[in-house]
């Protein structure tokens, strides 16, 4: 993959991961699942989601973004 | 209430606040007295520290009270809104602002937002601009964990200590604290508060819940009473208010003098990257269960006196006073450490940005310390003061300062990136937003022809939003139609030699 398209896909999933932090679907949605919400335990697991996420954009993409060399900073990592 | 409960409960306040200032005693023997020790802790700050320090300094009043108080009042989808705004918007500036401003910072030795964009583009002006404005909504945010402090002690004894008694004491505590201890030290108890906190708000779910006959029977009481908390939105939760809340509070934290500092003391990018993956797993632990706490105290039909929060109150219902007593002198910990980073940071604004370029220019270091201290005594003080009228409920006081933090965001954030950035554009940018939305703030609003002005919301969305629209047209505008000086640096921001 080339490294624009690598740019337009993080972009994609950051956009994703702002738009669905709140689950509009289940807007007035008030069924529970274990006695807390279901928008409730859409949101723990999107929390947890999004950090995988920016674990995997710290490993790949982190110093590309900002069009430097990891050993510029004095580290990669 | 027994006289006895009474003294354990401030003796159990007390003990914590003073194990909370011995750490930062101890912690100022280690700090140096240059600035980038003071302020910055040499730029050698790790991982869990800055972590739980940012964290710990978003731990304000205003999420461990103010939150739990609107879950109670208006439903649980408040975590949806911290979600949205610290878990995933927050991290993605983090990156984008704290990350760039951490790699200019670490070439060029910047101490300050101001310093930073004063040098780039040429102007004190400018400097003492961005300075000025942030001081300004530092001070309705800093009385925002006066008043959760004196509103808490008043939940806590049901009203026998009053209001100011809990404002002044945290307001002595504060300035004692960060007169002595520094960065380091602030750094140090925020995390061992952060850490303190995250425990205790779980230990309290647990212990709520076994008293109050389970989480199933919690649940269906809420079910009977509240069905409509339930639900996603309604009432309060618009869509329209859910984003713009989200929006304005996550733009406006980057540029808070005590979170913007944090962009600059990262030991490495390793520290940065940790930071920014774990961040929402932060956000999950520490608001479900706070704000979970204030939709049950709903529920379970827990009455809350007028002008106290509803956190203690449940606590006091539910729990032994001395566990309730702990969790309260641990908020108010945590609103102290909030604080003090806010002063301290606030300080160095005022002595880089503002007394040394325009006042004193040959200060002595020694000179420049007493200033610091002796501003952060005083604006303590005034906050304190003002803090006494009670302006508005926690979550509006620090609304109102996000959203004018928020009008700087995007002026910074094209400054960054955008190396044909004026300085007449910036000026205007910021100048032009902070006079929109203080106008919007002070003045009433208005309707003249069927149209309201300076009201809350334009076409249902929140002015500020509006705002922050307004300074990103000033500043890239202004920055087209005006060419640059020849002390306009546009090569300090330039990061990163690979080429694309």
């Amino acid at each position: 993959m080339t490294q624009q398209k690598t740019d337009y896909l993080w972009i994609g999933v950051f956009a994703v991961l702002v738009t669905f932090a709140i689950p509009w679907f289940l807007w007035r949605d008030a069924s529970t699942w274990l006695g807390l919400p279901v928008w409730l335990w859409w949101h723990v697991g999107w929390m947890g989601l999004a950090s995988l996420a920016f674990a995997l954009f710290a490993r790949g993409a982190w110093d590309r973004g900002m069009n430097v060399d990891p050993e510029e900073v004095g580290f990669d990592g | 209430m027994a006289e006895s409960e009474l003294l354990v409960q401030l003796g159990v306040v007390g003990a914590y606040l003073l194990v909370a200032l011995a750490v930062g005693v101890f912690a100022y023997r280690l700090t140096g007295r240059d600035a980038e020790d003071y302020y910055l802790a040499s730029r050698s700050i790790g991982t869990v520290v800055l972590l739980f320090t940012t964290f710990a300094t978003l731990l304000s009043a205003f999420t461990f009270f103010g939150g739990p108080n609107l879950a109670y009042g208006a439903g649980p989808e408040w975590i949806l809104v911290m979600g949205l705004m610290d878990g995933i918007l927050f991290a993605i500036l983090w990156y984008v602002i704290g990350y760039r401003q951490w790699l200019i910072g670490k070439f060029q030795g910047y101490v300050t937002l101001g310093e930073m964009l004063g040098d780039r583009f040429g102007s004190t002006r400018l400097r003492a601009l961005v300075a000025g404005v942030s001081l300004f909504w530092l001070f309705p945010y800093v009385m925002l964990q006066q008043m959760g402090a004196g509103e808490a002690i008043v939940g806590l004894t049901n009203g026998a200590i009053p209001y100011w008694v809990g404002a002044a004491l945290i307001t002595l505590f504060m300035i004692v604290y960060v007169v002595l201890a520094g960065l380091r030290g602030v750094a140090w108890t925020d995390t061992i508060q952060g850490l303190f906190m995250l425990s205790v708000v779980w230990i309290a779910v647990v212990w709520v819940l076994t008293n109050a006959g389970g989480l199933g029977t919690v649940s269906s009481s809420l079910a009977d009473t509240k069905p409509e908390f339930l639900a996603l939105g309604g009432g309060l939760y618009s869509p329209q208010w859910m984003i713009s809340t989200a929006v304005t509070i996550a733009f406006g934290v980057t540029m808070f003098p005590q979170i913007n500092q944090r962009f600059f003391v990262a030991k490495d990018a390793r520290v940065l990257k940790r930071s920014f993956a774990l961040w929402p797993i932060l956000v999950v632990l520490l608001f479900v269960p706070a704000f979970l706490l204030g939709t049950w105290a709903a529920g379970l039909g827990v009455s809350v006196p007028e002008g106290s929060n509803v956190v203690p109150v449940l606590l006091n219902a539910y729990t032994p006073g001395w566990f309730a007593a702990l969790v309260v002198a641990g908020a108010m910990a945590a609103m102290m450490s909030s604080s003090d980073s806010m002063l301290l940071s606030g300080s160095s604004y005022l002595t880089r940005d503002l007394y040394r370029p325009f006042v004193n220019p040959d200060a002595s270091e020694e000179r420049e310390a007493w200033v610091a201290r002796l501003g952060v005594a005083a604006f303590a003080i005034g906050t304190f003061v003002v803090s006494l009228f009670r302006p508005g409920t926690l979550i509006t006081v620090g609304d109102t300062a996000f959203g004018g933090f928020a009008q700087l965001a995007l002026p910074v954030m094209v400054a960054l990136y955008w190396p044909k950035t004026t300085r007449q554009g910036m000026l205007a940018g910021i100048a032009g937003s902070q006079l929109y939305y203080v106008a919007h703030v002070f003045i009433p609003s208005i309707t003249l022809g069927g149209v309201t002005l300076f009201g809350a919301t334009y076409f249902t969305w929140d002015f500020a939003l509006y705002g922050m629209a307004l300074s990103l047209v000033l500043t890239v505008g202004g920055s087209l139609l005006t060419t640059a000086d020849a002390d306009e640096r546009a090569d300090t921001f330039t990061v990163g030699s690979r080429a694309d």
